[in-house]
């Protein structure tokens, strides 16, 4: 579904900054694979999301969704095919807007607009159904703007907007991060029921272990620009905090003292 | 007094078309765009010479219309395929501008004296001078508002909104951002040449240096009309932003009638927006003074 081949991304090339932030990566997904990614700070997770959403290009390598080649195509394109979710929950959402008006730019994803009405009342019903189905008390402020609510619900409701029309691949880019330990498992909570109705092709980052263990049916972990483990099926089901982390320090032959904290939170 | 409330009202008519182009720019695509201070000259450039040459007035006005979208389109162009700063970009457009109005113009300024104007019509049927202009300035002012609420709740105007409000949120749903802000561009510019079109055929002269403090006067204009008249559905805002239009004019001709030379008239504008800016963070000082005075006794 996803084929990650050969990417590399270098940011300020040239330049004495120059900052190698992935370095030959190759990932691939079949469809339906819920990918936790793993890794400390700067250890290429976003970067290797942002790539495959097209907000930065890449220098070498080639992106695949679903068999087509996206690695040149921009952002607003490769839209069509990726539902995302990011860390700051002020960024998936028109705040100024309201909440049905942001359904419907995200029920237009990936389709020619036109000069039609921005949203059909059909729309309008068929969100609210949805977001009550939710039980996010959202579907009573259909006209709010979005701007008035809280972290926790903003998030959700990117998340809602992210599979509205469901997408080849679903990033979510430590979606949880920003949000209080209670409001980040019930997006959570939601995040896993979307994929699974569905069965979402998902890579999700994330800083904390017991998420990145819990949640998907495959762990990716990076370190200084490389994957340096992949755990699928059985072992990952079977994987412990412990365990983790000694195959860490394994695979990144580093203290892991220095990254403990950044990882398990 | 009551004929220069009334000459304050039609000014203001013809100066809100300007003003809801600096609100498609400032407010919702968030962009101070300076190439309006080119355009509003450019505007009443175009339809100066064409009428000049003997076009319908109408004619020109429209072709005023479409010579500010394209100095829209340029500034567009500029900002979103060459990167260069918005800001910037409209200043690039706004110098450019003033030397293409230079040639459209032939001299400096050109003077309409006894020629057909679109209110020419109007007045032909027994209408007095004022009230030509105000009667046409409420027809387009109306117009304006009834198109651009339809337009802004199209698929295209929610985009164009979603772009100016999280550009990287309207990336993510698909939405190719650097269209939408040319086209926000395009239209805001060409309503403003187009105001500039009305104001000169409404005065009976185009002058190249007419643009200059354009900018200032419809955020002033903008602003007067979310502070007084609210800004709560997208149709009372565009109704309050010709509410600003006229108040501003009003408020320039009484303090023009309580003495202030005209030559300050810049610096009184320029001081009124500055402080209608700040209110937020004058508001953040003033808070603190407030509580202690409450709680001091």
């Amino acid at each position: 579904m996803l084929n990650i081949k050969n990417v590399s991304k270098t940011f300020n090339l040239g330049t004495v900054n120059e900052k190698a932030a992935l370095k030959n990566i190759n990932l691939m997904l079949e469809e339906g694979d819920f990918v936790t990614l793993i890794g400390g700070n700067g250890a290429g997770k976003s970067t290797m999301l942002n790539c495959v959403a097209g907000v930065y290009g890449v220098e070498a390598g080639n992106i695949f969704i679903d068999g087509k080649e996206v690695t040149k195509l921009p952002e607003h394109r490769r839209a069509a095919l990726i539902g995302r979710v990011f860390q700051d929950p002020m960024m998936g959402t028109a705040a100024s807007m309201g909440i049905e008006e942001n359904l419907a730019l995200a029920y237009r994803r990936g389709q020619l607009r036109t000069l039609r009405w921005g949203i059909s009342h059909q729309e309008k019903e068929l969100f609210k159904e949805l977001l009550s189905s939710l039980g996010l008390g959202l579907e009573n402020r259909m006209t709010d703007k979005v701007g008035l609510l809280s972290g926790g619900q903003r998030q959700a409701l990117t998340l809602v907007m992210a599979t509205l029309i469901r997408p080849r691949i679903l990033l979510l880019d430590e979606h949880t991060a920003a949000l209080d330990p209670k409001t980040a498992d019930k997006v959570l909570e939601l995040s896993d029921h979307f994929i699974e109705e569905s069965g979402l092709t998902t890579l999700m980052v994330t800083h904390n272990m017991r998420h990145a263990i819990k949640h998907g049916n495959r762990l990716v972990m990076m370190h200084e620009g490389h994957i340096i483990l992949d755990i699928k099926g059985e072992e990952k089901m079977n994987l412990t905090v412990e365990d983790l982390m000694q195959r860490f320090g394994k695979a990144s032959g580093e203290e892991f003292a220095n990254d403990r904290a950044l990882l398990s939170e | 007094m009551l004929q220069i409330l009334l000459g304050a009202v039609s000014l203001g008519l013809l100066w809100a078309v300007m003003t809801i182009g600096v609100y498609i720019t400032y407010r919702i695509l968030n962009i101070a765009d300076l190439s309006v201070e080119g355009s509003i000259a450019m505007g009443a450039a175009i339809a100066a010479q064409g009428i000049m040459k003997g076009m319908n007035p109408f004619a020109a006005t429209a072709m005023a219309f479409i010579g500010g979208m394209s100095a829209g389109l340029i500034t567009g162009a500029l900002h979103t395929r060459l990167k260069i700063p918005a800001l910037l970009s409209g200043i690039l457009t706004m110098i450019a501008l003033y030397s293409v109005n230079l040639r459209i113009l032939g001299k400096a300024n050109l003077s309409l004296l006894r020629l057909e104007t679109v209110y020419t019509g109007l007045q032909s049927m027994g209408v007095g001078r004022n009230d030509s202009v105000i009667v046409l300035g409420m027809l387009s002012v109306s117009a304006l508002i009834v198109v651009l609420y339809w337009f802004f709740g199209t698929e295209i105007g929610c985009a164009i909104r979603a772009t100016g409000n999280n550009p990287q949120m309207a990336r993510a749903q698909g939405i190719n951002t650097d269209n939408m802000i040319i086209l926000g561009l395009v239209i805001s510019n060409g309503l403003v040449a187009l105001s500039g079109a009305l104001i000169a055929q409404s005065q009976s002269f185009a002058d190249v240096q007419m643009g200059i403090g354009s900018i200032v006067i419809g955020l002033a204009s903008v602003i007067i009309g979310e502070v007084l008249f609210g800004k709560k559905s997208f149709f009372s805002r565009l109704v309050s932003l010709v509410l600003g239009a006229i108040s501003y004019r009003v408020i320039i001709a009484l303090v023009l009638r309580l003495g202030m030379p005209a030559n300050d008239l810049k610096l009184f504008t320029a001081l009124t927006v500055a402080i209608a800016l700040s209110l937020p963070v004058l508001r953040g000082y003033l808070e603190p003074l407030k509580k202690s005075m409450k709680g001091g006794r």
